[in-house]
This record gives structure tokens, sequence and C-alpha cells, in this order.
């Protein structure tokens, strides 16, 4: 779950991470109002992405008539496909230099990584590409955290002149916010250093781990939205796990690499899967539910039903499959190849109330609908 | 550690309704399960097994090999780590969605006390003929039947498809190992590969791998010091980038992760990569 700058500051604060004073505004008016109290300001595009500046959604104002001048050409606007509702006004801060700092989740040591570098900024990734070394990367034992000499230690050769007590204590401070908050990343990029020595957040983003969600039920709540479409939407309300795609072969599966395995399949004998669909695990009794949106979708010309059960039982989805077929009566063809546990039991009852034969092979029966959806778009 | 009828299973939520359905099927499999773990029903019996209330405290009246848990994500971590603190060999996590923080702390306990963590999100591991441990169909014959491939699945479900197409064609198998579906897991592939390589029963590997990652890559490393053929399919290759496909490892990321790198990382290792699952009994004929 990300977030928008305007909401994962507070995180920070809340950590004693020093950000600059910042207002939100949905409107014109409103962001000249908040620039006329702050003062020179910045008026900074608010959506759920990494390419605001590049994208012009972040502008200087002097003046508060400058301020209303960039709410009203950057509010509307589309940003990496994200459309801008609304501004944040934040005080300008004399920047002597950018930094970057971040900790995440990582895989390879199964821990937290803490990481630092000088080269903060709209460029830090092609800075650190350039040069590996530029970034400071600190494996974290989860157990007994981040210590004050772990930080002293990993910026020991590193040039911060007075401000590097500030910069080891905000790395201190950051891991904290991390841990406390169940980030999966929580990224300041830059952290600047003040011509006057101070240390500040001009910008966080923040990854919340979704299977923590329930139990940080505040700061979930204001995640920004997920970007879905209708029918993506209303099975993420059911709980199923549904990604709509261009192709014309309906794809219904359990199991993610089941599920992910037919799509191959079906575009290796010449078709295009129209989304992936999974009800494996808890969601196989959920089949109803999810053919209805798997056929909600007007591009599908054919349906390929493949169960591979082992938890899943393939009766107990087949009967919800065969159940929500007769109830929508959906003009197109369907096929079956239906395995493991329940298999006898469910390739009977198909047999029975639609009176179609499911396929042995999972490769004849993705030839078949491949075959069908053709047939049927020509 | 490939698991062994002579292996003392011990079931953490064995009362609850699916860990009772999978210790019976397993009792049923050959599996040597020693008892269950439920803190409010500890001193019962369960299956005509002692219920004890912790690892910790079973693990005082039995020596134990293999922990499964069949425990909701919110309570995977306490769970996790007194299966560790136990002693056991081996932890089976077939728990998906546990937040990622606390499957660190599992991990660390895990090194702490020499466990060897299989998932979380794995549907478990068979051997075939032998016993089962997990929520994989081991009780059923045309799915799994003994052999000589071993077969590795970052999924339950493709790496069930993969052994009944193998035993349809006549190829037994000599291991399942579902290593699991999350970023963070316990056995990767690459350590998959080399248990079944050092396992004298297996004569040939099969990897089920998947987009997202860099487990395949890493497996590739070593695939190339094996003299055992290796084949390989991985799954995502049609799978939109920036999107979680069912699982929470499997997402092609800011170019990382996808499906080409695997293949290339593979074929340049010496390993066989099939287009379609179909293709792999083929190349297993003759070879075992």
């Amino acid at each position: 779950m990300n977030f928008e700058e305007h909401a994962a500051k507070p995180v920070l604060s809340k950590h004693g991470i020093a950000v600059p004073p910042s207002q939100l505004a949905y409107d014109a008016d409103a962001a000249a109002k908040a620039a006329a109290m702050i003062g020179p300001c910045v008026v900074k595009a608010q959506v759920p992405t990494g390419k605001r500046g590049k994208a012009g959604g972040i502008q200087l104002a002097a003046t508060a008539d400058d301020a209303r001048v960039h709410a009203e050409n950057i509010i509307g606007m589309s940003i990496d496909g994200w459309p801008v509702e609304k501004v944040l006004i934040e005080g300008q801060v004399p920047i002597a230099s950018e930094l970057y700092a971040a900790v995440l989740n990582d895989h390879a040591s199964k821990g937290p990584m803490v990481l630092f570098s000088l080269y903060g900024g709209m460029d830090v990734e092609e800075a650190t590409e350039k040069d590996p070394n530029a970034m400071l990367k600190l494996p974290v034992s989860i157990v007994e955290g981040l210590t004050a000499d772990d930080v002293k230690i990993m910026l020991a050769d590193v040039d911060l002149g007075v401000v590097k007590p500030d910069v080891e204590a905000t790395l201190l401070k950051l891991y904290a916010a991390y841990r406390e908050n169940d980030a999966e990343l929580i990224e300041i990029n830059p952290l600047v250093v003040t011509k006057d020595n101070q240390v500040i957040a001009l910008d966080c983003k923040l990854t919340l781990d979704e299977s923590a969600a329930n139990r940080r039920p505040d700061l979930a709540a204001n995640a920004a939205p997920e970007r879905k479409t209708g029918l993506e939407g209303r099975a993420a309300e059911a709980d199923l796990k549904y990604i709509e795609l261009d192709g014309e072969v309906g794809v219904l599966a359990n199991g993610a690499g089941l599920t992910m395995t037919t799509m191959d399949v079906v575009a290796h004998y010449g078709g295009q899967p129209a989304n992936f669909m999974e009800i494996g695990g808890e969601a196989y009794t959920k089949a109803t539910t999810a053919l209805g949106i798997v056929l909600d979708n007007p591009k599908v010309k054919s349906l390929l039903v493949n169960f591979c059960g082992a938890f899943a039982r393939t009766d107990v989805m087949a009967e919800g499959v065969v159940n929500a077929w007769e109830e929508l009566r959906p003009d197109i063809p369907i096929f079956f190849t239906i395995h493991g546990t329940g298999e006898e039991e469910a390739i009977a009852l198909v047999k029975d109330r639609l009176g179609i034969d499911s396929y042995d092979l999972m490769d004849d029966a993705v030839k078949a609908a491949v075959a069908a959806a053709k047939g049927a778009g020509a | 550690m490939i698991p062994r009828s002579h292996h003392k299973v011990i079931v953490q939520g064995m009362t609850g309704r699916q860990g009772t359905f999978w210790t019976e099927k397993m009792i049923e499999s050959g599996t040597n399960v020693v008892g269950g773990v439920n803190p409010h029903r500890a001193g019962e019996t369960h299956l005509d097994l002692p219920v004890y209330g912790s690892v910790v405290e079973a693990s005082k009246s039995t020596d134990i090999d293999i922990s499964i848990m069949f425990i909701p994500p919110m309570a995977a971590k306490a769970a996790g780590i007194d299966a560790c603190e136990a002693g056991a060999r081996m932890l089976l996590c077939l728990t998906e969605h546990i937040p990622a923080q606390d499957v660190m702390e599992m991990h660390a306990a895990a090194k702490a006390n020499g466990t060897q963590i299989v998932g979380p999100n794995t549907a478990g591991l068979v051997t075939p003929g032998e016993c089962f441990i997990g929520i994989m169909p081991g009780f059923n014959k045309t799915v799994f039947q003994p052999g000589n491939v071993g077969v590795i699945s970052r999924s339950g479900s493709l790496g069930t498809l993969l052994c009944l197409n193998l035993s349809q064609s006549g190829i037994g198998q000599s291991a399942f190992y579902g290593i699991g579906g999350d970023p963070m897991i316990g056995t990767n592939t690459r350590d998959a590969l080399e248990i079944l390589n050092a396992d004298e029963k297996t004569q040939a590997v099969v990897i089920c791998g998947e987009i997202g990652g860099s487990a395949e890559e890493e497996a590739a490393e070593f695939a190339k010091t094996m003299t055992k053929p290796v084949a390989a399919f991985v799954a995502g290759r049609q799978s939109p980038p920036g999107k979680k496909m069912g699982h929470a490892g499997a997402i092609v990321a800011g170019g990382k992760g996808d499906y080409d790198s695997k293949r290339k990382a593979l074929e340049a290792a010496g390993v066989f990569v099939a287009d379609v699952p179909s293709q792999i009994p083929a190349f297993l004929k003759g070879k075992v």
C-alpha cells in the first residue's frame, strides 16, 4: 500500500524527523491562502508516484499569486497515469546539499536494510548505478535492531561536517518509523542539509506491508487508492486475485502458479489471455463470484477452466462454476481440464449438468479454447 | 532434509478444521505424526495423539524432526519461533500473508536454532510412496508416484500439475519440494536444488519457477556445477510487469525478475527450459 507525500510525512514527524511546514489544498484559492500564510513555497502535486518533479508537478512559488497559478496548472494534470486532485503547499527551504536515506525489506538477507547516499535528489538512481559505492547499504539484525554504533560505523567515512550527528540520529529515527509502521519501504529523497545546517526531509515515500494493514488501521486508512479497473475493484471487494488483460480467452484456475501457467500456455498455442483469475487457497469456494467477474469482461470469447486440486477441492470449485454457468447462461463456449483432489466427482458433475466432457490434457483444453475464441472473433 | 517416514512430525494447530483434515491425510500416507499443539487444549488427546501447549513443551516428551504450522498469519510469528526454540530441525510454514517483519523474526529464530524453514506460503513436501507434510495431494497416486525425479516448485498447484504430467508418463518422483510463493522464503530454489543433488535417489531435477525475485538465476549458478539433468518451466511469461500475480513474490518490478532473465540464466547453465509444462516428461524420458 502506497502513500502520497502528505500522508507519509506525518509518519516522519511523529518519529522526530523534521519536515517543512505545509498545508494540503484541493483548489487554487486554497493554495493561494495557504501560500499567504506559509510564505515562499513549493507547490507539489499529490500522487503516489515518484515521477512528479520530472513531469512538472513540483513548482516554486515566491508569492501567493504564483502559488495560485501553479496550483491551477497542476491540479487536473495527469502524472504517470494518476490524475492530480490536490497539491501540497510547503515552505521553501534554503538547500545546501541533498542526501538520500531509506530502510527497506531486503529479500537476500531476509531482514531490514538501511540505505544512505550523499547523492540524493532526482538523479539518485543514475548516480548510484554509475558508481555502486555511492549507495551505502547496511543489513540489520531484526532482533538486535539498528544501534547508534551501527550507524556511526556505517557513516564513518562519509564527510557530513557538523550535521553528522543529526544525520545519524535521522537514520535511527527512520529505522524506528520502519519498524513501528510495518513499512516495506520508507525513503527520504531528498533529505536536505539547509544553509543553516538543519537536516530536513523534503519528501517521503512509504509502502505499508499489505499483510500488516490490519494491525496498522490508522495508517492504512490514509493509503492512496490503488489503480484498478471496475472489474478489478469488484474482485478486490470479494477478496479475489483478478487482473484484467487484453486477450480473448477467459481464464479461471486455482493457485497463482497454475493460473500464470495457463495464461502462458494460452499464448503458446496462439491465443491471448483475457485475465488472471485465481481461486486457490481459501478462495476455492468463491468460484461463482469469480466466474461472474471473468464473464463480465466483454472481450472474453471463450472460457478455459483449469483446476489442479490440492488444498482446493476440484469438486467444490467445479460445482461453483457449474452453478454460475447455469445461472448466467453465457453465450460462449467453455472448456474444462481438471486434475487432483476430487477430480472424479468434478468431471462427472460437469458432464451431468452441462453435458461437457473435460479434457485429459491441459494442452488439448487450451488449444480448443484458443480455436473457439478465434472462430468467434472471425 | 527430505521428509522420511521415520521423521517425527508435530502439527501446530492440529485441532482446527484444516489441521485435523490434513493430519489425518498425512497419517494415512505414512507420515509419523507424534502430536499436536494448541495452547488452549494442552493435555487433551486429538486423533489419538497428545496435544501440547507449545512445541517447546512437546519437545520435553518427544524428539521433533519437523513441525508444520496450520496457524493464521497474525499468530504465525510466535508459533514459528516456538518451533525453532524447541529445536525442530525443519519448520514447514503454510501460512500466506504473514507480515514481512514477522517473517524476518522467524528467519532470525531459525538461524539462531539451526532450523530449516520451508515457506512461508508453501503447499508442502511430498516423498512419494513414503510420507508427505503439508496440504498437497500426497495421497493421490495419479499425481505422485515413487521414482527418481526431484521436483521443486514455488507454487503448489503448478507443482501438482507437473508431478501429474510426470506420473502419467510413467516417470515417478523421488521428492516434491514446495518452497513457497513468498518473497522471503527459508529454503529457496538453490537450497532445494542442492538438497536434491545430494539425494542418492534423485537422478534428475525439475524446477517450476515463477517471475519475480532472483531465485531461478541463483539456482542456475548451482545447476552449472551439476551432472544430473535439470529441466525447468518458468511461469509468468505473459504476466504484465508491476502486478503481483497472486503470489506476493511473483512480481516484475523495476525491470527485475522478468521471464527472459530467468530463461537466459537457466539455459546458460545447461538447463532445459520448457515452453509449456507438457514438454518436460518427454525431455526426461530415457534420462531416468
